[in-house]
């Protein structure tokens, strides 16, 4: 993302310009933008324009418009943010207070102006306006009858393609159906790469799966390639990279990305520092369940103790809809970061990010055990029966 | 409506009231009948008697005299009433005693005469309206909960899972009345589902009648480590009965020795595919047939290499006993066997999968010149894990044996070594000696797919097993959670076609008025009239193995059930239970560790089938796995949606 212009007060109040670049800046902005906040972009508005003599004319006009934002939709397919709002700047064709909703897409710039840029907010600035480039990798997990595509970048596993199709098992007399089978699941898989996957962009293809269907499938699409001199697989054939999975579903990529190998490849993308951080977190419950919590109420406790080493917290805690709520949650990062935590906000669109959510969003590994957060918590459920 | 109401509380009087005499009330009576149903009964606490004689206009149309001193006449009747009860006990109805005592002016002798008289049809209407009282409770048991309640009660699980005892209480809610209760139902299916199920008598006398003449069909699975030498001994073992023509073997024998892997010939006889053949190892069920002196045995190959653990356990779900093969060369065993293994692994599955009885085939007992230390050492060490998964010491044998070479598999042994020590029953004779399982063909048809393919004229069959029911050629079932409805056109078992299959056959049926995409492995094809739950979200009470990380609420596992795998994760965790008395130790705990007994709820990604373990104990059974490991298996206590 590229920061055009900054203006933030002292009280934290000011307005940013910025212009993204890359898939993952549109999700950056969607983390961004809250409701309430004011947007201001250009876009095309439909007008009806009547004459004096009652005659009606409509046309489509490119205009630039300043909403105050009531909702805001993120279409990780498209790669677009759809921000709906009130007209709070009237202008020739737009009246005030007219509803309009905005698409926010690559490469056109917009103006976000907020009551208070608060710690979180100014830290995602920061990031998504870091220029190093980090790597692009198309993954493909499957296992017979089952196949996902799904591309991962720094803040983002996108989910392109889920094949399901069952697969005859071989029978007595009947393995020409199986083959058949799994040679047409094969063909699918290849047709969505081709789709799917930008070999200009993507560094490498992870084939992962259990057992060898991915030795098999790597050897069917080299074959296909040569049958019918497909250059695109050909050419980049060096990079696709076999990995063992355990088994073909969307969230055994979490053990792909623990790999050794893959771990070289992608060490800069923030997927393989989340996944590390969860695992260290399940470590700790454990051999020291005393030493890791999670759940709002076990951490704000543990929090007032300055106990926290690690925060772990999902990026939707802070999309919430409540300002009140979303504040609470700023404020513990804050008090983290104080004394000296360490804060990981997870990407809810990684498979790791999606496991925290499920564990309330919220998890954290102590500096000392706290065995009586578990017992406050037991006298607790007693006396609520 | 209101017409209506007086017409049911009517009849319901009279049968209750003969019902309730004889048997006593009891909080069972109320389950009988759905709530809203309930609502129009007759309530003995609610309406009092003297209201309901006002009702009753014929009365006081014969004797004008009640309306002048009507607190008399009533008490009068009343006693009356109570007489002609207590000498004819509950054979008449109210009414009719009614009647007869007010005809008769209140002289109980003359009444009690005339209704004796009268009597012998009365009775037998009497008799019909009991009969049809008692219908409604006992076809609620086989389709409902209360039936399964005395069967769970004796089944042990294996690993300690004492079985629930709040499962009474559990079937007793409202959620967990009958399958037949016809929640979630599609539209168009409303009508033939409102039917009630009812079982069809004669089943059982159809299924001995098919079946008695022929041998006792038992499924076995083989399993074990990786290279334990399943496919090769039962490669051998189905050579030696004849079951593979010599010619076959001769060209298995000269290909395998074409890719200098000759050790492999039998093995080739499972292993069908080429990539089987090349990498040497099972990776699909392989299945076969052979016949043993009382028997009939379908054999399931299971691969052994962890990564096909999935495929084991489809197959698993379908065997009714285990073969468990452990390779005695020295270092081998202690590979399979210790941490990591598949040898234990495949043993705690199978037990969880409902398979009780185990021979262990104790192999390459020749690679240590037939030692007895050797076999002695490995069986103490199984027996005691065996006793842990849950075996019955009783229900588990031990055979030295070789596959590659054939010894002590079908006829005695020819080796001295092993002559020597061990006179006990060949592999053939201790699978001869399983005892077949009871089939529950009684209740509603379950069966659960697991392969679908085109058949001849691209007629999509399927193949399963018959868990519970029987199906016959041209019944209409229900295909779910996709909810379709199908006819069945033909069904085949072993290429033979049979008219009828009952519970714990594996046939292969074709169907007509599905699509191929509308069905996929792991759905359940059930009775129209009681269809088979579908619910994303359910409880069920589990024993946790070995885990690396501990189990959290959120934690992603891939649910299997039958031959359905399905991405799913825990939703709560309920409560964290004794292991072997099943108390609640801790109440909503944060985490859940290795070897520990738990009552969780699980949310998978999208609607499946399945049952209660209390009432199908096929359909009621999960197994958890990460990362390639089984974490747990668990028991289906409630379906919430």
């Amino acid at each position: 993302m590229k920061l055009v212009h900054k203006y933030v007060d002292r009280d934290g109040k000011g307005d940013m310009s910025f212009i993204p670049e890359e898939m993952d800046d549109i999700w950056h902005a969607y983390n961004l933008i809250t409701e309430g906040d004011v947007v201001r972009a250009s876009t095309v508005r439909k007008v009806n324009l009547e004459s004096s003599t009652g005659s009606g004319t409509t046309f489509r006009t490119r205009t630039t418009l300043t909403v105050s934002v009531e909702s805001i939709d993120y279409d990780a397919q498209g790669c677009k943010l759809r921000v709906k709002g009130r007209n709070m700047e009237e202008n020739e064709y737009v009246k005030m207070g007219c509803y309009h909703t905005l698409d926010l897409v690559l490469n056109r710039k917009f103006t976000l102006m907020k009551m208070h840029w608060d710690s979180v907010a100014l830290e995602r600035v920061e990031i998504a306006c870091n220029p190093t480039q980090s790597a692009d990798v198309a993954a493909v997990i499957m296992q017979e009858g089952l196949a996902f595509v799904c591309l991962i970048t720094s803040n983002m596993t996108l989910m392109r393609t889920k094949i399901d199709v069952s697969i005859p098992r071989k029978r007595k007399g009947f393995v020409q159906q199986y083959e058949k089978g799994i040679s047409k699941f094969y063909d699918t898989i290849i047709q969505a790469i081709l789709r799917h996957v930008n070999f200009d962009v993507v560094k490498c293809v992870l084939v992962a799966s259990p057992g060898f269907v991915k030795d098999q499938f790597h050897e069917y699409m080299i074959q296909q390639a040569i049958k019918t001199d497909n250059k695109v697989i050909l050419d980049n054939k060096a990079k696709f990279m076999l990995i063992h999975s355990t088994t073909g579903f969307k969230h055994s990529l979490q053990d792909v990305l623990q790999d050794p190998a893959v771990v070289n490849k992608i060490a800069d993308t923030k997927a393989a520092g989340e996944v590390k951080a969860l695992e260290q977190f399940y470590t700790t419950l454990q051999c020291e369940p005393a030493k890791a919590f999670y759940g709002k109420k076990h951490i704000e406790a543990a929090n007032e103790s300055q106990a926290i080493e690690t925060l772990l917290i999902s990026d939707s805690l802070f999309r919430s809809q409540d300002v009140n709520l979303r504040k609470e949650y700023v404020k513990i990062v804050d008090s983290v970061r104080e004394s000296g935590g360490d804060v990981k906000i997870f990407s809810s669109l990684h498979p790791s990010g999606e496991r925290l959510e499920q564990l309330t969003g919220l998890a954290a590994i102590l500096r000392f055990p706290m065995p009586e957060l578990d017992e406050d918590d037991e006298e607790d459920s007693e006396t609520e029966e | 409506m209101s017409r209506h109401r007086n017409i049911r509380s009517m009849d319901f009087e009279e049968e209750c009231d003969a019902f309730d005499d004889v048997y006593g009330h009891s909080v069972e009576d109320d389950y009988s009948m759905s709530p809203s149903q309930a609502a129009f009964m007759y309530n003995r606490n609610n309406i009092q008697i003297g209201s309901y004689l006002n009702s009753q206009k014929d009365i006081e149309e014969e004797d004008e005299e009640i309306e002048s001193n009507e607190e008399l006449k009533k008490a009068k009747l009343e006693s009356c009433v109570e007489q002609i009860r207590g000498t004819l006990g509950t054979t008449m109805t109210r009414q009719q005693i009614v009647d007869a005592v007010v005809g008769f002016d209140y002289n109980v002798e003359r009444a009690l005469n005339s209704l004796l008289n009268e009597n012998p049809k009365t009775q037998e209407s009497n008799r019909s309206s009991k009969v049809q009282t008692e219908d409604l409770p006992s076809s609620k048991v086989v389709g409902g909960s209360s039936g399964a309640q005395g069967k769970t009660r004796t089944v042990t699980k294996g690993f300690d899972v004492v079985v629930q005892k709040d499962v009474s209480r559990l079937s007793s809610t409202p959620d967990s009345q009958s399958p037949a209760s016809g929640r979630g139902t599609p539209v168009n299916v409303d009508e033939e589902l409102n039917k009630k199920w009812e079982p069809k008598i004669d089943v059982l006398a159809q299924y001995k009648k098919d079946r008695s003449d022929s041998k006792q069909h038992l499924y076995m699975i083989v399993i074990g480590h990786v290279d334990a030498g399943k496919s090769t001994l039962m490669g051998h073992l189905l050579c030696s009965l004849g079951q593979v023509h010599q010619k076959v073997m001769h060209k298995y024998e000269q290909e395998s020795r074409k890719l200098g892997k000759q050790s492999f010939m039998y093995a080739w006889v499972l292993d069908e595919t080429g990539e089987e053949r090349n990498r040497g190892i099972t990776m699909d069920v392989g299945r076969s047939q052979f016949e043993t002196q009382n028997k009939l045995v379908t054999l399931l190959d299971a691969p052994g290499h962890k990564d096909f653990i999935p495929n084991m356990i489809s197959g698993a779900g379908q065997a009714d006993v285990a073969l468990l093969v452990v390779d005695a060369t020295r270092g081998e065993f202690e590979t399979g066997f210790d941490f990591g293994g598949q040898t234990r692994e495949h043993a705690l599955l199978v037990r969880s999968l409902g398979v009780s009885q185990l021979a262990v085939a104790i192999n390459k007992l020749d690679t240590v010149s037939w030692s007895k230390e050797r076999f002695d050492d490995i069986k103490d060490k199984l027996k005691v894990f065996l006793k842990q998964a849950g075996f019955r010491e009783a229900d588990v044998t031990f055979v030295p044996c070789s596959g590659l070479s054939g010894q002590n598999l079908v006829k005695k042994s020819t080796e001295n070594e092993l002559i020597s020590w061990y006179n006990g029953s060949t592999l053939l004779e201790v699978i001869d000696n399983f005892r077949p399982p009871e089939r529950p063909i009684s209740k509603p048809l379950r069966f659960s797919i697991n392969d679908i393919f085109k058949g001849v004229g691209s007629r999509l069959c399927v193949s399963g097993r018959v868990e519970t029911g029987c199906l016959s050629a041209g019944d209409r079932v229900l295909l779910c959670p996709s909810r379709e409805i199908a006819t069945v056109k033909s069904i085949t078992l072993e290429d033979v076609p049979y008219p009828v299959v009952y519970a714990g056959d594996q046939p292969t049926v074709t169907l007509s008025g599905v699509e191929m995409e509308n069905v996929s492995v792991g759905y359940i094809m059930c009775d129209i009239q009681s269809p088979v739950q579908v619910a994303s979200k359910f409880q069920c009470r589990i024993v946790v193995f070995n885990v690396k990380v501990p189990i959290t609420k959120g934690y992603p596992i891939v649910l299997h059930h039958q031959s359905l795998m399905e991405p799913a994760s825990f939703s709560k965790l309920i409560s964290q239970l004794n292991k072997s008395t099943g108390e609640v130790v801790k109440k909503r705990p944060r985490f859940l560790s290795n070897n520990t007994s738990a009552m969780v709820e699980i949310q998978v990604s999208r609607p499946i089938a399945l049952e209660m373990y209390s009432e199908y104990k096929e359909l009621g059974r999960v197994t958890l796995r990460v990362g390639g490991l089984t974490i747990a298996a668990g028991l289906i206590t409630k379906i919430i949606l």
